[in-house]
């Protein structure tokens, strides 16, 4: 599999006045996964979407495997075209899954493959049920999202995405809405996938996931990147406060 | 009451009725799909355009039908737009329903949760195929209701036509009435027709609905 990278170099957005990312620098490294954790409104999600241009960053630069995202140079954005070129090869999962609730699981699988690669029906259907089995779904495909648990959904939209071939998967708090003991199914998917050297980017809150399957953690909070490591080092010895303060009630919240 | 004069303006009736169902068909259908158009300028074109299609929807909500329809008429052909009754009667009622219709689809279209946009463009589906395959079907479902509504609504506006002499069935009752002084019995046959179409309209549509609706609504 080929892997991209994302160099972030002194990314900033706004909302009017309010300064969501503050400068923001992060490497994200081929076939690694990084997860992005901290409190909530500190800026994780939005620079998540900013890495596919789903929110569009004011100044600074995201590279993809060296292309800037978004814009052709800075301050001039790119043709609606190439941008759609550009987040073909990134698979982006979701917080609310976001399926298409009038299809059936394989075809919203398919509907990339047929609309975005230009497949046949059924050549963009094989595809889809190889990829709804892969995340272990092969006996649902015919149903509706409605049909389908919260867990089982997510992985319908993982497949959705790892269907379009990505050099780069984007999850976006993927296990948030899910109830707990649906969490396991999801995240089983998501390491298998990192262990294919997938590129990954999560933004979660499942430290457990961050500590085992991480390459390097990385703590936002105020829409700044306060620290980049190990998993270890920044979720057992972190030398910042605002880290250490984060992780005390992260503890105290989960423990009984 | 005697009910023996519909021996002879019984065919009459019927025909009428006929024609009311015929203006009120294509009037929904013309003014659903001008109503399309005009949502879809309202969400995706430059705002100039927007303004003077949002001018549009205020003008023709903001003034009755039958002044429309006089218009139309009686003044169309000041500008060279001559149109016999039917015809007229036909284009006055698909432009007065478009700007309801326009408004159905408009929060039809926001009620598509935004995260399922997001999630077509993510994966570098084209603006058009999102609006042809994720907006447009789910849009339409939601909006549903409220176009069936509104149709019922529009079969009663069709009596109007009769002002310019539109032969539907209002026309009919109202010639009927007049000459034999039967006003009672004909504006009940006009009542009775009237309910069965609209009864009929809400059957169709709700079953309609119930089979679209079947995978996307949670059943209990």
């Amino acid at each position: 599999m080929q892997a991209s990278s994302v160099e972030i170099r002194k990314v900033n957005k706004f909302y009017g006045p309010f300064h969501a990312l503050k400068d923001v620098d992060l490497n994200i490294l081929p076939g690694k996964v990084t997860c992005l954790i901290g409190p909530s409104g500190s800026g994780k999600s939005t620079l998540l979407r900013c890495i596919n241009f789903l929110e569009e960053y004011d100044s600074g630069e995201i590279r993809i495997d060296g292309q800037m995202m978004g814009y052709d140079a800075p301050g001039r954005k790119m043709s609606g075209r190439k941008l759609r070129e550009m987040r073909r090869s990134i698979g982006m999962v979701f917080q609310q899954f976001n399926l298409w609730p009038h299809m059936t699981a394989r075809e919203n699988v398919a509907e990339g493959l047929i609309r975005v690669r230009g497949m046949g029906k059924a050549e963009a259907h094989e595809r889809a049920s190889a990829a709804l089995t892969k995340v272990g779904l092969a006996d649902k495909m015919e149903n509706h999202p409605l049909r389908l648990s919260g867990g089982q959904q997510q992985r319908v939209a993982i497949a959705r995405a790892i269907a379009m071939e990505p050099r780069l998967m984007l999850f976006d708090e993927p296990t948030s809405a899910l109830d707990p003991e649906l969490v396991g199914e999801v995240l089983n998917v998501m390491k298998t996938l990192a262990a294919e050297g997938m590129t990954m980017v999560v933004v979660t809150h499942e430290m457990g996931f961050a500590a085992h399957v991480a390459d390097q953690v990385a703590f936002m909070e105020k829409g700044e990147l306060v620290g980049v490591d190990t998993p270890d080092r920044i979720l057992h010895q972190p030398a910042d406060p605002r880290i250490q303060s984060f992780l005390r009630t992260y503890h105290e919240r989960n423990s009984f | 009451m005697d009910f023996s004069i519909f021996q002879q303006y019984g065919p009459a009736l019927l025909k009428g009725f006929g024609n009311t169902i015929l203006c009120w068909a294509l009037g929904t259908v013309f003014g659903m799909a001008l109503g399309l158009v005009i949502a879809l300028i309202q969400r995706y074109a430059p705002k100039y355009i927007r303004w003077i299609v949002q001018a549009y929807i205020e003008v023709i909500r903001g003034t009755p039908f039958l002044v429309q329809l006089f218009v139309l008429y009686y003044g169309g052909p000041l500008i060279g737009l001559r149109l016999d009754a039917l015809p007229a009667g036909l284009l006055g009622l698909t432009i007065y329903g478009s700007p309801y219709f326009a408004e159905i689809f408009r929060s039809g279209f926001r009620a598509v949760p935004h995260g399922q946009i997001e999630a077509a463009r993510a994966i570098g589906m084209t603006e058009l195929s999102i609006v042809r395959r994720i907006l447009l079907p789910l849009g339409l479902v939601s909006s549903l209701p409220a176009l069936i509504n509104f149709s019922i609504i529009l079969t009663k506006e069709t009596v109007i036509l009769s002002i310019i002499t539109v032969p539907e069935l209002m026309y009919q009752v109202n010639r009927m009435s007049t000459e034999t002084f039967r006003f009672l019995e004909a504006n009940l046959v006009l009542a009775l027709f009237f309910w069965l179409l609209v009864e009929t309209i809400s059957r169709v549509g709700r079953r309609f609905e119930a089979r679209i609706t079947k995978h996307l609504i949670e059943r209990t």
